[in-house]
């Protein structure tokens, strides 16, 4: 039986991944709203809309989810993040703050339709930036590279962050994200011409998941314990295999134009990245210096914060599943 | 502009904001199911056209709450890292349970806006019921973790460490009843008032709008009565200060002298150079009375307490006056409307409909003057008499500067939304179908 500590860990990392696969989405969306392009760029746009609106607000709540149990569970830890990592974390919450705002802005504002533009660039820009800041963020506390006791500003709260490291985490996640909801629209889409468009920007968003994932995986090697933790730990191959095999699945299953058990394949390679990433990290919360044990609240404090998560998760997951069920797009496309 | 400073300008100034979407987020699903029950029973259409009117209104709102309420969640630790890492394992409990009812708000409301056609007509007021009540237990959870900063309970102080943790106990803390019954009847007051003082006047423009009258029915049934209970509740959360935080109760009176018999004091601007408060109306024994249920018992005051703990007694003071003179008003205000009701004129009295129209910013600002005595009079602590503000503050440098950009997206944001809610309004101004009585 893991400790109460490893089992909070793994319940954020659950948490984490669940926001990857619904919120990441979201803001892929959001993505693809402002590169909305070609014939179809006006319904592209409407299927984003109504795929989006229903579940954004309920999506994110698992970001709060994270940031919670982190700084109840592991404060220490927390305390290390927010400290080094201000700088990212304030603008990815300026990123929050504009995409949610302009998107129901847009929704109820004025509906003319130059305002209406306007508030979609906002929203498409902010979905682009917010990602790109979430990575650097995850990558950084990855790297290693936030120091224990004082420095100086730059060695403080600039060089944990501006790494290319990092900053080819924050790419990726983006593209990551861009992919993952490419694949949901091809679901979402009524039309067939809709979802062609979103088909060919699903395969292209693959090619590039994969292209940054070797560029951070080559990057890695400017830290080592990430290169081990990836490469040469004995679950690494066997889970880098299913990766890799579930990305090439997405992709033929795009190709041809299986669209739902695509978003299977796309939602299992990000749930793999993810755990991937969580595992070559154990035992470590922040490298280089803090692990699970050392950030974690007293047993009694875990044990309820667990007990709590479990409740609310029954009580909770149903309902989720209820909201996606009432919305989940009909069976099979129209014809235009 | 210094880095504390300026951290707790930006930390108010994002409460502050947030404040306004929490409350309309709590208050504007309890009137919308009250409207859409109605519709249910009576059949009648007005009470339907209201709900999905309210409904548009409120998706904005609560979509600028929920935005506006991750950066305070995040603010916590961005601003006030070493406060979360001492204080985060014993109220995180609060915080994951906010998290929860959240998600139970966030569900149920894009079910709610969204699933009119898709759900049965019981099924969509019960999605409703569950906004309300996530709303309700959001707001119980977040305020139980800042009156835990007020009566910090649930722990043992040995060296500086906190020991024995016991979330539990720390969420059962001394303020936390009051505080949550005080929000509550306010964040349901606030919103109430303002929507029927709207409503209010667009009745003025179109006299013989049923939809108005049946907006009007419902934000009062939601606004006013909890303007009667919300004085006593204060009294509770009053003297649970004056058992509690000596120096906040002081600076609230603006009691400066320690003594029997302490006058209760209505206005007046206590001056900390001299320790005076001058320009009061002073009731002999009232304050006594009212915090110890015995005009000879002894207050405390500011005197007896080193002015290093001193929070900044004028303006806590002057929040405080300008929150029980507002709460005072409304009282009076739902005192009338009862004996208008009891005469059949609560609809067709011009006086109170201008009144009503009046108050519409009232609550708010009782709401935010409120929020001003609490956490200013908490000061200088951050965890009273366990941890000071000071300590507690993040060393990034230059936070000015993101106070300043907060500052401007908030503006932003205030002026946005206005216009937003005005176009909304102006468009039930327009008459409709002649829904005459």
């Amino acid at each position: 039986m893991p400790t109460p500590e490893v089992l909070l860990a793994l319940a954020i990392v659950v948490s984490l991944t669940t926001y990857a696969v619904l919120g990441g989405a979201d803001f892929g969306a959001g993505v693809w709203d402002l590169l909305a392009t070609g014939r179809t760029a006006a319904r592209q746009r409407e299927t984003i809309a109504r795929a989006i609106a229903p579940v954004w607000e309920a999506n994110h709540v698992w970001l709060i989810l994270v940031v919670t149990a982190l700084f109840s569970g592991f404060p220490s830890a927390f305390a290390l993040i927010a400290i080094h990592l201000h700088i990212p974390l304030t603008l990815m919450l300026i990123g929050i703050v504009f995409r949610g705002s302009a998107f129901v802005f847009r929704a109820y504002g004025s509906t003319q339709k130059t305002t209406k533009g306007r508030w979609g660039r906002v929203f498409g820009g902010a979905s682009l930036v917010t990602p790109l800041l979430l990575g650097t963020t995850v990558g950084a506390i990855t790297e290693g590279k936030i120091p224990l006791g004082t420095s100086s500003v730059l060695e403080s709260f600039v060089l944990p962050w501006v790494t290319p490291f990092s900053l080819a985490v924050g790419v990726f996640t983006l593209a990551l994200f861009a992919f993952l909801a490419a694949v949901y629209l091809t679901v979402a889409a009524g039309e067939k011409d809709v979802c062609d468009a979103f088909r060919i920007r699903a395969m292209g968003a693959a090619l590039s998941v994969a292209a940054l994932a070797t560029i951070v995986f080559l990057l890695a090697g400017d830290a080592p314990h990430v290169r081990n933790g990836l490469w040469h730990t004995p679950w690494a191959a066997p889970l880098q295999l299913a990766t890799a095999s579930s990305g090439v699945a997405a992709f033929s299953l795009l190709w041809s134009r299986e669209y739902r058990w695509a978003r299977l394949a796309a939602v299992a390679q990000v749930a793999l990245i993810v755990w991937g990433w969580a595992l070559a990290q154990y035992p470590f919360l922040v490298r280089p210096h803090v692990t699970i044990t050392d950030a974690a609240a007293p047993r009694t404090v875990l044990i309820l914060l667990l007990q709590a998560m479990a409740v609310g998760a029954v009580v909770l997951i149903p309902a989720l599943l209820y909201l996606f069920h009432l919305f989940a797009p009909k069976a099979t496309p129209t014809r235009p | 502009m210094d880095s504390l400073f300026a951290a707790r300008a930006q930390m108010g100034l994002s409460l502050a904001f947030h404040i306004v979407f929490a409350v309309i987020g709590m208050a504007m699903p309890v009137m919308m199911v009250i409207a859409e029950a109605l519709w249910l029973r009576t059949g009648d259409e007005e009470y339907l056209h209201l709900t999905k009117r309210w409904a548009k209104g409120t998706a904005v709102f609560f979509a600028v709450g929920a935005v506006s309420g991750t950066v305070l969640s995040f603010e916590l630790g961005l601003l006030w890292p070493q406060f979360m890492a001492w204080a985060g394992p014993i109220i995180g409990m609060p915080f994951s349970l906010e998290g929860f009812a959240f998600f139970l708000e966030g569900i149920f409301l894009g079910i709610y806006l969204y699933g009119w056609d898709r759900v049965g007509r019981i099924a969509h007021l019960i999605a409703g019921l569950f906004v309300a009540a996530g709303g309700a237990l959001s707001g119980m959870f977040v305020v139980t973790a800042n009156a835990w900063m007020n009566t910090p309970a649930g722990f043992r102080l040995v060296d500086g460490q906190a020991v024995d943790i016991d979330p539990m106990a720390a969420m059962l803390n001394p303020a936390a009843g009051p505080q949550i019954v005080h929000m509550l009847l306010a964040a349901y007051a606030a919103v109430g008032i303002a929507v029927a003082g709207i409503h209010a006047r667009l009745l003025r423009l179109s006299p013989r709008s049923l939809f108005h009258r049946r907006a009007l029915t419902v934000a009062l049934l939601v606004g006013l009565p909890p303007c009667i209970v919300q004085p006593l509740s204060g009294d509770w959360a009053a003297r649970v200060v004056a058992a509690t935080q000596p120096a906040k109760f002081a600076a609230m009176e603006g009691q400066f002298a320690s003594e029997a018999h302490a006058p209760l004091r209505l206005g007046g601007v206590p001056d900390a150079a001299s320790r005076t408060t001058r320009f009061a109306i002073e009731i002999p024994g009232g304050l006594s009375w009212l915090a110890h249920r015995d005009p000879s018992a002894r207050v405390v005051g500011l005197n007896d307490i080193p002015e290093r703990d001193w929070p900044p007694v004028a303006l806590v003071h002057l929040s405080f006056q300008v929150m029980v003179a507002i709460g005072l008003v409304l009282a009076a205000v739902t005192l009338w409307a009862a004996w208008l009701l009891a005469r059949g004129r609560l609809f067709t009295s011009p006086a109170f409909l201008r009144t009503l129209t009046l108050c519409i910013p009232l609550g708010f600002i009782a709401v935010e003057a409120g929020w001003c005595v609490t956490e200013l009079g908490r000061q200088p602590w951050i965890i009273h008499q366990v941890m000071r503000t000071a300590e507690a503050v993040t060393p990034m440098p230059g936070l000015a500067m993101t106070f300043a950009l907060f500052t401007a997206i908030y503006i932003g944001l205030a002026v946005v939304v206005t216009t937003v809610m005005r176009r909304q309004i102006l468009q039930t101004a327009r008459p409709r179908g002649h829904a005459h009585s």
